[in-house]
C-alpha cells in the first residue's frame, strides 16, 4: 500500500468525558437504559410536534374508546387522546426526575461533604438533623410537607426532594470518611496540596462514583413516588397529563377499558426501568478497575 | 574505595534536636522517639536503619509534622535551613511540604488516588505550587515521568494507577516527589513492597536522581544491603533512639554498639553462602510505654552480660564520639574500659557500590 496515512495526533489531552461515553455504549444495560432515557427527552422536546391531538380537548362522543388507528392508545373517560396525553406526560416526568434529583442531590452532597470534611461539630449537628429526617417514614415526611405547602406539581416534587436528603448525605460522609483516610491523601497533604485541594482533587473524584450510581436508582424512586404522590391526589392536579393522575382518574374503569390503566402505567413502567438499568450500567462503568 | 562524605562542617540542611513524639493511648504514653538528634548536610544520603517499632517511620513523618491524633512532638526542635519547622503555620506548613521536602512512602499503589490518571497527579503539585497551567504542567508531568524512566510516557499517562506494576507506581511517585525539585528527600522503606529485582532499579533511580537535583536523601529502611548500596551516612535506631550513627564504611565494617552489630550478624551476605547461620538477636524492642532508665537495649546486650555493667540498667548512655563524625551511646564502647574487638571478618558486601 503507497497510501499516505495521515497520522492523528496521538497524544492528546486525555478526555476522560469521550471515553466514558465509548464504554457506556458498550455496555449492553447503560446503552438500552440510555436509549430510553434519550427517547424520553426527544418525545418531550417534539411532543406538539409529534401528538396527533390537543392532549386536554374533550370529546364527549368518543369516550373510553379502544386503540385504534385514530387513536393509538385509546381516548380516557372524557374523550381525550391517551397518545397524546402520554406524550405530553413525558415532560412532568422528566421535570420531576430533575427538580427532585437536583434538591435532593445537592443539598444531600454539600451537607455529607461538610459533615465528612469538616469539623466534628459540624458533623454532629448535620447528621443529627438528618437521623431527625430518617426517624419519619419516608412517605409520612412527604405528606408533613405537602400538608404545609398544599398540594400541586411543584409542593410534591420540593417534598420528594427533601424526603431524599438524608441518602445522599449518608453516602457521601461516609465515602468521605473512607477515602479521607486512605493513603493517597496522606501521601498529598505530605506532598503539600491544601485541605481545600485534597478535597476537591482527591476527596471529591472519589466520591463522584458512587454518587453518580446513586443518583441514578434514587431519581426513578423518586419519580414513582412523585407519580404516587399524585395518584393520592396530593401532587400534580388533574387536568394535567401526569401519568400518576391518569392512573388515579381511570382506575374506576379498570374492567371496561383496560387501556386508559395500561397506557399510563406502561409509560411509567419503561420509563424507570430504564433510568434503573442506565443506572446498573452507569455502575458497572463507572469503577476505573473494571 | 567508597566516596567520601560531605565535610562535617557544612552548615546541615536538617537538624533535629532532642525530638519526642508521643502517641496517647488509654494503656499510657508510648514514646516512640525520645530525644533523637540527628543532622542532614546538603546532597547526603543518610540511611536510618532499625528493626520494626523502632520509631524510624514515625522519625520521618515527624519532619513533615505528619503525625496525626492520638500522636503528638512532645518536645525537641526541627530546622530546616534553619527554619523552625515545629513553629510554621499551616500555610507555611504546605510550602514546606512537597515544595522542600518530598516525601515517598513504601506502599506506592496506596499512596496514587485510584480514580486520577498518573499523569494528572504528576501534574498537580506543578499546577497548584508550581503556578503552572493545564498545558504546561502535563508537558511537565510528560517529562517528569520520561525521567524516572517510564517507557511511553505520553501513553502511560493516561494511565490508571491499577493499570501499574509496583515498580511503575513507585517510580511515578518518585516523579510525583521530585515535582517541585525538593532539597530534602525522604524514602520510608521505597523498597519494601517490590520485587527485588525491582528494588535495585528502583535504588538506582533515587540515587541518581538525588544526584542531578541536588537533593539530600533521608532513606528509612530495614534492609543493610539497601543502605550498603545507597547511604553515605547510617544511623542506627533502637526503641526511639539513634544509637549509633557514622560514615557508612566504618557503620557496615566496624559498628561500634552492640545493636548495631547485632543488626549486622543478623543480615545474610553473599559470598559466604551457607558459611554459617545468621545471628538473631535475642529478646524483643522493649515496651516503648514504659521505659527504663538506662539504654533500652541493655536487657538484650551480650556485650552487657559479659562485661558485668550494671549501669548500663539505671543510666542513659550519652552519646560518645570516638572520631570525627562517628558517634555511639553506650557505655561498652568507651574504648577506656573496652578496647573494640574485630569485627573485621563481618564485612559487609559492596561490590553493589559503584
Amino acid at each position: 500500500m503507497s497510501d499516505i496515512l495521515i497520522e492523528e495526533p496521538i497524544f492528546h489531552m486525555p478526555s476522560r468525558g469521550r471515553q466514558l461515553f465509548r464504554r457506556l455504549l458498550r455496555n449492553p444495560s447503560a446503552a438500552l437504559g440510555g436509549s430510553v432515557l434519550a427517547v424520553l427527552i426527544l418525545l418531550a422536546a417534539f411532543a406538539p410536534l409529534i401528538t396527533p391531538y390537543d392532549p386536554f380537548a374533550i370529546n364527549p362522543m368518543g369516550r373510553l374508546k379502544p386503540p385504534t388507528w385514530q387513536h393509538w392508545f385509546g381516548t380516557d373517560e372524557v374523550g381525550r387522546d391517551l397518545f397524546s396525553r402520554i406524550m405530553y406526560g413525558t415532560r412532568y416526568f422528566l421535570l420531576i426526575c430533575a427538580v427532585t434529583a437536583s434538591i435532593s442531590a445537592t443539598i444531600g452532597t454539600t451537607l455529607g461533604l461538610i459533615a465528612g470534611a469538616g469539623s466534628a461539630l459540624a458533623d454532629g449537628i448535620i447528621m443529627r438533623l438528618i437521623d431527625i429526617l430518617l426517624a419519619f417514614p419516608y412517605i409520612l415526611m412527604v405528606l408533613v410537607v405537602v400538608a404545609i405547602l398544599g398540594p400541586s406539581l411543584w409542593t410534591g416534587m420540593a417534598a420528594v426532594g427533601i424526603a431524599g436528603i438524608p441518602g445522599y448525605a449518608r453516602l457521601v460522609r461516609s465515602t468521605v470518611l473512607t477515602v479521607k483516610r486512605e493513603d493517597y491523601v496522606v501521601s498529598a497533604r505530605a506532598l503539600g496540596a491544601s485541605e481545600t485541594e485534597i478535597l476537591f482533587f482527591t476527596v471529591l473524584p472519589n466520591v463522584l462514583s458512587p454518587l453518580i450510581v446513586y443518583l441514578s436508582f434514587a431519581t426513578p424512586l423518586a419519580a414513582l413516588l412523585a407519580s404516587a404522590l399524585s395518584f393520592a391526589g396530593l401532587g400534580t392536579q388533574p387536568p394535567a397529563p401526569e401519568w400518576g393522575v391518569m392512573l388515579v382518574n381511570s382506575r374506576t374503569y379498570l374492567f371496561s377499558a383496560w387501556w386508559a390503566v395500561a397506557a399510563p402505567g406502561m409509560a411509567l413502567f419503561i420509563s424507570i426501568f430504564g433510568l434503573n438499568i442506565l443506572g446498573n450500567g452507569l455502575r458497572d462503568v463507572l469503577d476505573p478497575q473494571s | 574505595m567508597l566516596m567520601t562524605s560531605p565535610p562535617s562542617h557544612a552548615k546541615p540542611l536538617l537538624d533535629i534536636r532532642a525530638l519526642q513524639t508521643q502517641f496517647k493511648s488509654e494503656r499510657g504514653t508510648v514514646n516512640a522517639v525520645q530525644g533523637v538528634d540527628l543532622t542532614i548536610a546538603p546532597g547526603e544520603i543518610l540511611g536510618l536503619v532499625g528493626e520494626s517499632g523502632s520509631g524510624k517511620s514515625v522519625l520521618a513523618l515527624s519532619i513533615l509534622r505528619l503525625i496525626q491524633s492520638p500522636g503528638t512532638i512532645a518536645g525537641g526542635e526541627i530546622l530546616f535551613d534553619g527554619r523552625d519547622v515545629l513553629g510554621m503555620s499551616k500555610k507555611e506548613l504546605t510550602q514546606l511540604r512537597g515544595r522542600d521536602i518530598g516525601i515517598i512512602f513504601q506502599q506506592p499503589h496506596g499512596c496514587l488516588n485510584p480514580v486520577r490518571r498518573i499523569g494528572w497527579q504528576v501534574a498537580e503539585p506543578l499546577r497548584h505550587q508550581g503556578g503552572l497551567d493545564r498545558r504546561a504542567a502535563w508537558d511537565g508531568a510528560i517529562a517528569l515521568l520520561r525521567s524516572v524512566g517510564i517507557p511511553a510516557p505520553e501513553e502511560k499517562a493516561l494511565a490508571y494507577p491499577h493499570q501499574l506494576s509496583g515498580g511503575q507506581a513507585q517510580r511515578v511517585m518518585i516523579a510525583i516527589a521530585l515535582a517541585l525539585k525538593p532539597r530534602l528527600l525522604i524514602a520510608d522503606e521505597p523498597t519494601t513492597a517490590l520485587d527485588v529485582t525491582i528494588q535495585a532499579q528502583i535504588l538506582e533511580l533515587l540515587r541518581e536522581s538525588c544526584r542531578n537535583f541536588g537533593t539530600s536523601l533521608l532513606l528509612v529502611t530495614h534492609d543493610l544491603g539497601v543502605v550498603a548500596k545507597l547511604a553515605d551516612r547510617v544511623a542506627v535506631m533502637y526503641a526511639g533512639r539513634i544509637v549509633e550513627d557514622g560514615p557508612v564504611a566504618e557503620m557496615l565494617v566496624e559498628p561500634q554498639h552492640p545493636y548495631a552489630r547485632g543488626l549486622l550478624r543478623a543480615a545474610p551476605r553473599l559470598g559466604n553462602a551457607g558459611a554459617g547461620r545468621l545471628q538473631d538477636i535475642p529478646g524483643g524492642i522493649p515496651d516503648l510505654s514504659r521505659p527504663s532508665p538506662g539504654c533500652a537495649f541493655a536487657p538484650r546486650c551480650e556485650v552487657r552480660r559479659s562485661l558485668q555493667l550494671g549501669r548500663c540498667l539505671t543510666e542513659q548512655p550519652p552519646f560518645q564520639t570516638s572520631h570525627a563524625g562517628h558517634r555511639t551511646r553506650c557505655w561498652a564502647t568507651d574504648r577506656s574500659i573496652n578496647p573494640p574487638q574485630s569485627v573485621s571478618e563481618m564485612s559487609l558486601p559492596l561490590e553493589g557500590r559503584p
